[in-house]
């Protein structure tokens, strides 16, 4: 059994300008010790997933359907005892920004160890040695003395360490990562993708590492999911991903970065703008954006088709492909249909 | 592309800001210290560096946004020291902001945006000249004339940024500083804007100076490469020799610290991990600013700046001990 199982998970928000479909039927499993890369562009959902998942969304959001279930139980409609309980204990998360994700009147010590005394039983000199013992195992540098300062004498890297190491005192089976290194320099930012990856094979928990970076989940991530407003376009291993793209806006994403294939050249965009969220099309989100849309793509969501043996894509192309080579092999095809 | 007059030439340009930390307690804050450059008409030169490097500022200095505290910046032969002089460059050199959502007035309709440098600079003769010219304008960043009476707040980010091109566009300038314009902008509307760029560069025979931390984007977009440190420039050479052979500690580091859209070479990468964060350019190291992170650090990059000097040909490097570890 997977660790985490969401299956067909909608989350809305209501709005005065009307209902925000910010996930639109979102499914994916998640093994112990894997690291899932969540990629897409603003506006795609991929925060909104995970906020659901930990069930902290804005109070106009709200989950209108699917499941959750950690290692079977299920957490959509469950009590908020027990969201208490797996939050920050089985699932935590870091947030992109370490300047305004710690509370900046209480040291940091302070804010380390009430995290831990919250969920396990340690006393106040056992949850303060802990905290040293966390603040060592991200590399912060004199951690003895960090412990008694507050968040402002910090730098950026430094915050965002010590929001990793909060995240990561309890031991859980689950780090969400949304976004930790956008807000950081080059140079730090590869400390922390380092560290992260020094402690997912210490620790061995796994990770959803939610990034418009494709260059974060080509450095991090086992597996990839492509999010495009609110629905899932694409699965698959990261090699399958980077070198074999078969959903039409992932091809799209891979032309418009520049890389060492197309230095030089001119860089081939998608086409339009981004899609209102408020105003969605009938069929394939990305229709209206796509070069290859056809009349179906405009009136049907495409079904989830398996095209590689990790490898899944949402994309009537694909369809119009496999048809023509007589290879239909439509798997859960009714997930997103 | 790139043809060899000079078309700016910044000597010895220094930034210095008062901090004042209260009570009659202040600091000096060496933003840009000392950085010489040129540009070549026509051609792309990247800036690139961290967080309070400095590179934003030598943009704002360049323009006299700031009253640069030393240094000349002599643009096409003429340096830029008085007032006249300032008000015929700035007719020849504009910039794009990096935040598309903070540039744009949000009380004035985006003919208006447009036509401010228009206004400011008296360059029509009718209100017929100024629609037109607006026009023309929005055409040549892909927006048209339904667009031109609306405001800033009813476009996405990427059009918004076109509407910031469009109004650096309007004085005809020569040469543009572009301060991070797409840092604020999801990956398939960057690709367009950077695209953007490289028509308008053609069309209109534009030199950019421009700004951004993402260095791939750098690379694309650039001709030559230069790298800040905490307010001095470590290195500046072709944007292909910077990629394949980066000379100073930093730019090697900066370079590998790169993450590859491309998995299996971000496995075999062996990247160049700096320890340490940067210093505050209030308290920056002496000598070398960045001895507190190099591997190669001496005592003799604690006593002294290492000259900004030619190494190779078009190949520029300040530090001490280049030729020890290339």
């Amino acid at each position: 059994m997977a660790l985490l199982e969401v299956k067909d998970l909608h989350t809305s928000f209501f709005t005065d300008a009307g209902e925000v479909k910010a996930v639109d039927g979102v499914s994916f499993e998640l093994d112990r010790g894997k690291v899932l890369g969540i990629v897409g562009e603003s506006g795609s959902g991929k925060s909104v997933t995970a906020y659901s998942i930990m069930q902290i969304l804005a109070p106009t959001g709200k989950i209108i359907g699917g499941s959750v279930k950690l290692d079977g139980t299920e957490l959509v409609g469950a009590d908020e005892n027990l969201m208490r309980k797996v939050r920050g204990n089985r699932i935590s998360i870091i947030f992109q920004d370490p300047m305004t994700s710690l509370n900046p009147t209480y040291t940091i010590g302070h804010q380390l160890m009430e995290a831990i005394m919250l969920h396990t039983d340690r006393n106040r000199k056992q949850a303060s040695a802990r905290a040293l013992e966390m603040l060592q195992l991200v590399n912060v540098n004199e951690p003895q003395r960090r412990l008694k300062q507050y968040p402002f004498e910090l730098s950026g890297g430094m915050r965002q360490r010590v929001m990793i190491a909060m995240a990561l005192a309890c031991e859980p089976d689950i780090l969400i990562a949304d976004e930790p290194t956008t807000a950081l320099d080059v140079t730090i930012q590869a400390q922390i993708l380092e560290l992260m990856q020094d402690l997912q094979k210490k620790l061995g928990m796994a990770i959803i590492m939610i990034t418009h970076d494709l260059g974060v989940v080509a450095q991090l991530c086992d597996e990839v999911i492509v999010m495009y407003a609110g629905s899932i376009c694409e699965r698959g291993s990261a090699d399958e991903i980077f070198y074999q793209p078969a959903h039409e806006y992932t091809k799209g994403l891979m032309r418009s970065i520049p890389r060492d294939e197309n230095n030089g050249q001119r860089l081939k965009p998608i086409t339009g703008t981004p899609i209102d969220l408020l105003n969605m099309p009938k069929g394939c989100p990305f229709a209206p954006r796509c070069d290859h849309a056809m009349k179906i793509c405009l009136t049907e969501r495409a079904p989830r088709m398996q095209v590689g043996e990790t490898h899944y894509s949402s994309c009537w192309v694909n369809v119009k492909d496999a048809a023509e080579h007589g290879e239909i092999d439509l798997e859960g095809g009714q997930d997103h249909v | 592309m790139s043809e060899n007059k000079t078309l700016l030439e910044v000597k010895g340009l220094k930034q210095y800001f008062n901090i004042n930390l209260g009570f009659f307690r202040s600091k000096l804050l060496k933003a840009v210290d000392d950085v010489s450059f040129s540009i070549r008409k026509g051609e792309t030169l990247g800036l690139v560096g961290e967080s309070g490097c400095g590179k934003t500022t030598v943009g704002r200095s360049i323009l006299h946004l700031y009253q640069p505290t030393a240094g000349q910046v002599i643009y096409d032969g003429k340096e830029i020291n008085s007032k006249e002089s300032l008000k015929e460059f700035r007719k020849k050199a504009t910039m794009v902001f990096q935040d598309p959502y903070s540039s744009l007035n949000p009380r004035m309709t985006v003919s208006d945006i447009v036509a401010e440098p228009l206004d400011v600079h008296h360059l029509y003769a009718s209100k017929q000249e100024r629609t037109d010219r607006v026009m023309e304008l929005l055409g040549y960043v892909g927006l048209n004339s339904e667009h031109a009476s609306r405001y800033a707040h009813e476009f996405s980010g990427g059009q918004r940024q076109r509407i910031g091109i469009a109004r650096a566009l309007a004085v005809n300038p020569e040469f543009i500083v572009c301060d991070e314009p797409v840092s604020a902008l999801d990956v398939s509307i960057q690709a367009q804007v950077i695209n953007m760029f490289d028509d308008l560069q053609d069309r209109l025979g534009l030199t950019y100076l421009f700004i951004a931390h993402d260095l791939l984007v750098v690379r694309h977009i650039s001709d030559r490469i230069a790298v800040m440190y905490l307010g001095k420039m470590v290195e500046l050479a072709d944007a292909g020799e910077i990629y394949t052979h980066p000379l100073h500690p930093y730019s090697q580091s900066l370079l590998s610290a790169v993450p590859l859209p491309d998995p299996k070479a971000a496995r075999s990468n062996k990247r160049i991990v700096l320890s340490g964060d940067i210093p505050s350019p209030l308290n920056a190291p002496s000598g070398c600013p960045f001895r507190t992170r190099c591997r190669y650090a001496t005592e003799a990059c604690a006593q002294s700046m290492p000259p900004f000097e030619e190494v190779e040909k078009g190949h520029f490097v300040a530090c001490h001990r280049v030729k020890e570890i290339s």
